[in-house]
């Protein structure tokens, strides 16, 4: 069984994005998203993390057990996730204080998992590694836009810090939307999260609905 | 056959672990050196903002000593010295927040006088209590020179409580807990001055 590569990019960043249609891996999608600097940084470690594991799964997908799977699936996340952490602590360190806290997070995101068993398990290797790199795009699309709207509505700004993230070559992201103590403070409290990531999704629903495609319901298992 | 069959999982399981497993050590070896390198860099960072570079010779990690503060913590206590003599204190205090406990670098000189604060680590409410942070507001900067006595010790107090240090709108528990944990830490000075400034 091989997926189209168009497929698999339309899925990963629209079709079936992680967030705005499964509603999967919400717990750092709300914790991380107070601005859309850290929302990228969190979707990208993710990405990364999601790309290695879906890799990794599809080469051994004929060794793994139906029994064992979950176990092996875990295994590799969490190896995979210690491994980018210690690796950019130790070589990229300036990047690794901003994004620091949210690698371990990655273990508790059930997004790679979902993944893993819907995708990874069934496809060839360059199939699986696609998958997961676009997945992890859409992932970090998603975040990244719920981000942008908390912070401009709650801090009044847009991709604040974003060169201790990227480089100092992207200080130009950085911007001052709206003047300083204007902000709404609940945006960028957990309320906000709810509220932004709940309209987003209604707004993908009613433009599929608008492109008379039918609704995807959300959850791992629709149509890998 | 069905006993067979279980072990088998349970092998590949186990291959798994120990080949993921080895994966890992091997990383960890690698980046051991670097990451301990790393975190030294930080800390001295953190330091350098506390205790100015001109006011001592010597590497403040490499001279520290551990005390127990009054809550029973174990602290760390770095020494700056110049030509040998003792200049300077840093050491983390503790102040309770509005949302669990803000951590503290403290640096004050060998008179008791604060050299610089900053916050290391808090929970606070953002947009509110976070402006004790350095860098959402230059609030912390004001203690700098300041000691017991330089305002009188009933004036280490917000305003609210009838001290001299502003609150923020709206936030008046976290800087009351700053300004608490500052007072704490320049009377714990003075209450361990020999030991701190003392012999090895």
């Amino acid at each position: 069984m091989t997926t189209e590569y168009k497929t698999i990019v339309k899925d990963g960043l629209w079709e079936n994005n992680g967030v705005l249609a499964m509603l999967l891996g919400l717990c750092p999608t709300m914790a991380m998203t107070t601005s859309a600097t850290n929302g990228l940084g969190m979707g990208l470690a993710t990405a990364v993390v999601m790309a290695a594991s879906g890799l990794l799964v599809s080469i051994f997908r004929s060794q793994i057990t139906q029994e064992v799977r979950i176990p092996v699936y875990i295994l590799i996340v969490a190896s995979m996730v210690t491994l980018v952490d210690l690796c950019m602590n130790a070589w990229m360190h300036e990047l690794y204080k901003v994004l620091g806290l949210f690698i371990p997070l990655i273990v508790s995101n059930c997004l790679p998992l979902a993944r893993l068993e819907a995708f990874a398990s069934k496809e060839p290797p360059a199939q699986s590694l696609m998958d997961g790199i676009f997945m992890g795009i859409g992932f970090t699309l998603a975040l990244t836009a719920i981000g942008a709207v908390r912070e401009i509505t709650g801090s009044g700004t847009l991709f604040a810090d974003a060169s201790l993230l990227l480089g100092p070559a992207f200080k130009f992201m950085e911007m001052r939307l709206l003047p300083a103590d204007s902000g709404i403070l609940m945006m960028i409290l957990p309320p906000g999260g709810f509220l932004v990531a709940g309209l987003m999704v209604v707004g993908k629903r009613m433009l599929d609905v608008r492109a008379g495609k039918a609704i995807q319901m959300g959850g791992a298992h629709s149509a890998a | 056959m069905k006993q067979q069959r279980t072990m088998v999982h349970g092998v590949i399981l186990g291959v798994f672990c120990l080949g993921f497993g080895a994966l890992l050590a091997v990383t960890n070896s690698i980046t051991e050196k670097d990451i301990a390198a790393r975190a030294l860099e930080d800390k001295l960072n953190s330091l350098s903002q506390v205790i100015p570079d001109s006011v001592h010779d010597n590497n403040l990690v490499k001279d520290s000593i551990t005390m127990k503060n009054d809550r029973d913590k174990e602290i760390t206590v770095y020494r700056a010295t110049k030509e040998g003599k003792v200049t300077g204190l840093a050491y983390e205090i503790y102040g309770s927040g509005y949302a669990g406990e803000i951590k503290l670098m403290l640096g004050v000189d060998a008179q008791g006088k604060v050299l610089g604060v900053r916050v290391l680590a808090h929970k606070e409410t953002p947009g509110l209590g976070d402006k004790i942070d350095v860098k959402k507001t230059d609030w912390i900067l004001r203690f700098t020179d300041l000691s017991l006595g330089n305002p009188p010790v009933d004036k280490w107090k917000v305003k609210k409580d009838g001290g001299q240090f502003d609150q923020f709108a709206g936030a008046t528990i976290t800087p009351r807990g700053v300004v608490r944990a500052i007072k704490e830490g320049l009377e714990f000075f003075n209450a361990h001055k020999a030991q701190m400034l003392g012999g090895q």
